[in-house]
């Protein structure tokens, strides 16, 4: 796509997903001209998602590649642990791993839709146990966020009043579906080993959204922003609890940045989208305010450059730490905002540790579907406030359990292992076994909260560039002892667990922490590098996004995260992203920016 | 009008089928795709009455690459490699692996070989290595029939019970003797390729029974039979 109809424009945003896709919705519904440049290619989930195709119509039966790592089908466009021609680097000794997707929407595309507010305790964490750092908010400053989001965005789940999983306000969330017959199985029988089962949060409709009531809500005076979000609304439809949500919803029933931010904010008529639009850095005049960005045209190949009274960077992470590096100047010579020497550091990832097991009691289990909403319907927030603050924990921050299984649709792999369960059976005992065995397995993945430490760090590589000529990152890496711990604690858990439903443990339960932790990166939940704070000193941005040193340049992506409560980010992301746009548009509006 | 006043996607066939065919799914997918520009009706009921599709139309197309290739249609880059001998060879093996029953038919008459030939051939590392251990391997099979049952005969050439004499020294490598851990490496290869090809198709789905990738009105809790079976009433 691309469109610059506007002669002049008050924003730029970089990058289209979860954070850019956001900003551009809250200020084209405020009257505010919004240019967004995306890097990858346009794309249309309502015309692209291979809803209902089967493995066997994949090349391999839809297995991964290096090319699509998380399987054929999978709603990721020139990207995975590798975007061709767009390299990055590790230091010695760390093994970092970095997803990106080059497509309108980005990894909002393709995500796992959890979508789980931080808490109390998550703003604070210094305050607690003396570790990381504490955000400038609180849970107080972005719980209208949250609302906000969830309306707009739609996401199912309960209201359980747990310590530090906060309720959402009446009317918010969608209803949570009811639980499948292994989530019920686990519920019963985690509950003897003490973990709680309660209904998770997705970004997914299970009902249609009451359009009217929700646009008015969100929008109250402002009738161009109602007009738009309940139109939008009203386009999509309820989840039919079948088709994988990783492959996008051509219905629109679960959350893409294409299909719920954009549509309406374009239809303002206030946003125009670049899409293959590259960009290499923000420009700065001479008194150090943000001018626009260089972008590279990647079907020309030519650079161009825009220009507008604030740019907004929500590229990812750690592409929006690179964009600020690489935005080198006199006034900035090691980066642009970076007079902290901040960016670029304390970034983090998710703690993630896995277990499977072999549940001899769902062997036979009676024919049924499923599918329904395509991910967790149940799940398990983290349970031992209490013992981590008594002290009875090697480690100090909590995760949360994602966990699933049985008689799902076979795919590449299938029974693959069966051998190790049969001694090896063939022939008309391999089919009875198949047949006995499928439905009988589960998984159990934890995801916890990682504080961010000195060594994690990205910085320029002086040897790398890609192929648009615009210098790479290259990795730090190191774990402390409380994530190393989690991790050996999640494993331990997940087999207990197991045990309890009478299952066999299928994995290694690793009783040293570093072989049973993900590698950094993998959890796909890099957030920091251009963190938000109450020191200018120390940190990159304010409590808006606002870079402390350039005031009209943003960055509203997990960059500005300062920690990584076990909550998946992303949700977090536009809640944070939606506040930063609202102040934005009370800054255009007095002409402070 | 009166037609598109709801959703189409309720008003689908919910078919008893595994699987939905590959027309089938598309006419779905189409249908899907069609609802959310479905023009207002006078009822005033919520339809899906709103023009997604923002101006210009995003109208993009997949490139075409293994790095962005078409989803919906999709297509194998590469061009198979084994020779109608290893396929006649593999074929035999896979319907060792999983023969005809009452439920099902075999391996091979549902085409296991040939996904086994996809897959040797993908241009990627790994299936490279399966190329040599399985062509290799086909090879050796034949080797090991001429030595244990009599020059000229060629694994597929073999009784049933002969070809079991030889699996079964191979089908589980923690039992192999030393001197077979590659002929069982090999066939424990060919038995998880043959097992993906097999259930993935209609007919191994349907013999599994699996239930699914068929839009439904609601999402109801698991049927009294299935909480029964768990221990869950
Ligand atoms: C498989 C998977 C599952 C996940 N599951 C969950 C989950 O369940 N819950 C959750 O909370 N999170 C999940 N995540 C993480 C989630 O996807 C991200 O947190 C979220 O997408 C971040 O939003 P973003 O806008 O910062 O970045 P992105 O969504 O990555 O969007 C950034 C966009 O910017 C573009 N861009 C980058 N550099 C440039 C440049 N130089 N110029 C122009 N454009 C640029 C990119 O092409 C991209 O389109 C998952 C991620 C993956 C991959
Ligand atoms: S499960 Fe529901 S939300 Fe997910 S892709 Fe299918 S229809 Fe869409």
């Amino acid at each position: 796509m691309r469109k610059k109809a506007q002669q002049e424009y008050d924003v730029i945003i970089v990058g289209s997903g979860a954070a850019g896709g956001m900003c551009a919705y809250v200020l084209a519904c405020s009257g505010v001209k919004v240019l967004m440049l995306e890097a990858g290619r346009d794309y249309d989930p309502v015309t692209e998602t291979p809803m209902f195709q089967l493995p066997k119509d994949a090349p391999m039966r839809g297995a991964g590649t290096k090319e699509k790592p998380f399987g054929f089908y999978d709603a990721t466009v020139d990207g995975g642990w590798e975007v061709p021609g767009e390299p990055y680097s590790s230091a010695e000794g760390t093994d970092f791993r970095w997803w990106r997707a080059r497509m309108l929407g980005g990894r909002t595309n393709h995500w796992g839709r959890i979508s789980l507010r931080m808490g109390e305790y998550d703003f604070k964490p210094r305050s607690r146990d003396g570790l990381g750092f504490d955000w400038p908010i609180t849970y107080q400053d972005v719980e209208p966020y949250y609302d906000k989001t969830e309306m707009l965005i739609g996401v199912y789940g309960s209201n359980e009043g747990l310590e530090n999983t906060p309720n959402s306000s009446p009317g918010v969330l969608q209803p949570a579906p009811a639980a499948r017959a292994t989530e019920l199985l686990t519920k019963k029988h985690a509950a003897s080993v003490g973990v709680p089962v309660i209904p998770a949060h997705l970004a997914i409709l299970t009902e249609r959204q009451d359009a009217a009531r929700l646009s008015r809500e969100l929008w109250p005076n402002n009738a161009l922003a109602q007009r738009v979000t309940e139109d939008s609304m009203r386009s999509r439809a309820a989840c039919f609890f079948a088709t994988p949500c990783g492959r996008g919803c051509s219905i629109k029933a679960n959350f893409q940045s294409p299909t719920v931010l954009l549509p309406p904010a374009v239809a303002t008529g206030n946003l125009d989208i670049i899409t293959d639009a590259m960009v290499r850095e923000v420009t700065v005049n001479a008194q150090g305010r943000a001018t626009g960005v260089h972008y590279i045209d990647k079907t020309t190949r030519v650079e161009e450059h825009v220009s507008a009274r604030v740019v907004i960077v929500a590229a990812s992470a750690l592409e929006s730490a690179r964009i600020l590096l690489n935005s080198k100047s006199g006034l900035f010579p090691d980066g642009l905002g970076n007079g902290s020497g901040a960016v670029g550091k304390y970034i983090m990832d998710t703690v993630g540790a896995g277990v499977g097991g072999q549940i001899p009691a769902m062997e036979n289990t009676p024919a049924h579907n499923t599918d329904g909403a395509s991910a967790m319907h149940m799940y398990t927030p983290w349970w031992l406030y209490q013992e981590q603050a008594r002290g009875q924990l090697d480690f100090a921050r909590g995760y949360h359990i994602e966990f699933g299984g049985g008689r799902r649709q076979p795919g590449f792999g299938f029974m693959g292992g069966l051998s190790s369960f049969t001694d090896g059976a063939y022939g008309a005992r391999f089919k009875e076994e198949c047949r006995r065995y499928y439905g009988s397995f589960m998984w159990f993945d934890g995801r916890g909260e990682m504080i961010p430490n000195e060594d994690c760090y990205a910085e320029i590589d002086a040897q790398g560039v890609d192929q648009w000529g615009i210098p790479t990152l290259k990795f730090h890496w190191k774990w402390s002892d409380h994530e190393l711990n989690q991790a050996r604690h999640m494993q331990k858990t997940f087999a207990s667990v197991i045990e309890s439903m009478g299952g066999n443990v299928t994995s290694t339960v690793h009783e040293d922490g570093a072989r049973a932790i993900a590698a950094p990166g993998v959890i796909i939940h890099e957030v920091g590098g251009v963190i938000m704070g109450e020191d200018p000193g120390r940190s990159v941005l304010n409590e808006y996004c606002q870079s402390w040193e350039v005031d009209n340049l943003f960055v509203t992506d997990g960059g500005c995260f300062v920690s990584n409560a076990d909550k998946n980010p992303t949700l977090s992301i536009m809640a944070i992203a939606w506040r930063a746009s609202d102040y934005i548009v009370e800054q255009l509006a007095s002409r402070s920016l | 009008m009166d037609d598109n006043k709801k959703p189409k996607r309720f008003e689908l066939p919910v078919v008893g089928a595994m699987d939905m065919d590959r027309r089938h799914a598309l006419k779905i997918m189409a249908l899907a795709a069609a609802a959310p520009s479905l023009a207002a009706c006078d009822t005033g009921e919520p339809v899906l009455d709103v023009a997604i599709a923002p101006n210009p139309p995003m109208n993009p197309k997949a490139k075409g690459t293994a790095w962005d290739p078409d989803m919906v249609e999709p297509k194998v880059m590469w061009e198979r490699t084994l020779s109608s001998d290893e396929l006649a060879s593999l074929a035999v093996l896979c319907d060792v692996i999983i023969p005809a029953d009452d439920r099902s038919p075999s391996a091979s008459s549902l085409g296991a070989q040939d996904f086994i030939d996809e897959w040797v051939s993908a241009p990627y590392e790994g299936n490279q290595r399966d190329a040599v251990l399985i062509r290799g391997g086909l090879l050796w099979l034949d080797r090991e029939s001429r030595e244990r049952f009599g020059d000229g005969l060629r694994f597929r050439d073999l009784t049933q019970e002969q070809r079991h004499a030889i699996c079964d020294d191979i089908c589980y490598e923690p039992n192999t003797p030393e001197h077979l851990k590659a002929g069982a490496r090999f066939f424990d290869t060919v038995r998880s390729l043959t097992s993906t090809a097999f259930w993935t198709t209609t007919e191994g789905m349907t013999d599994l029974e699996y239930i699914g990738n068929i839009p439904q009105t609601s999402w109801a809790p698991p049927p009294p039979e299935v909480l029964r079976h768990l221990g869950l009433e």
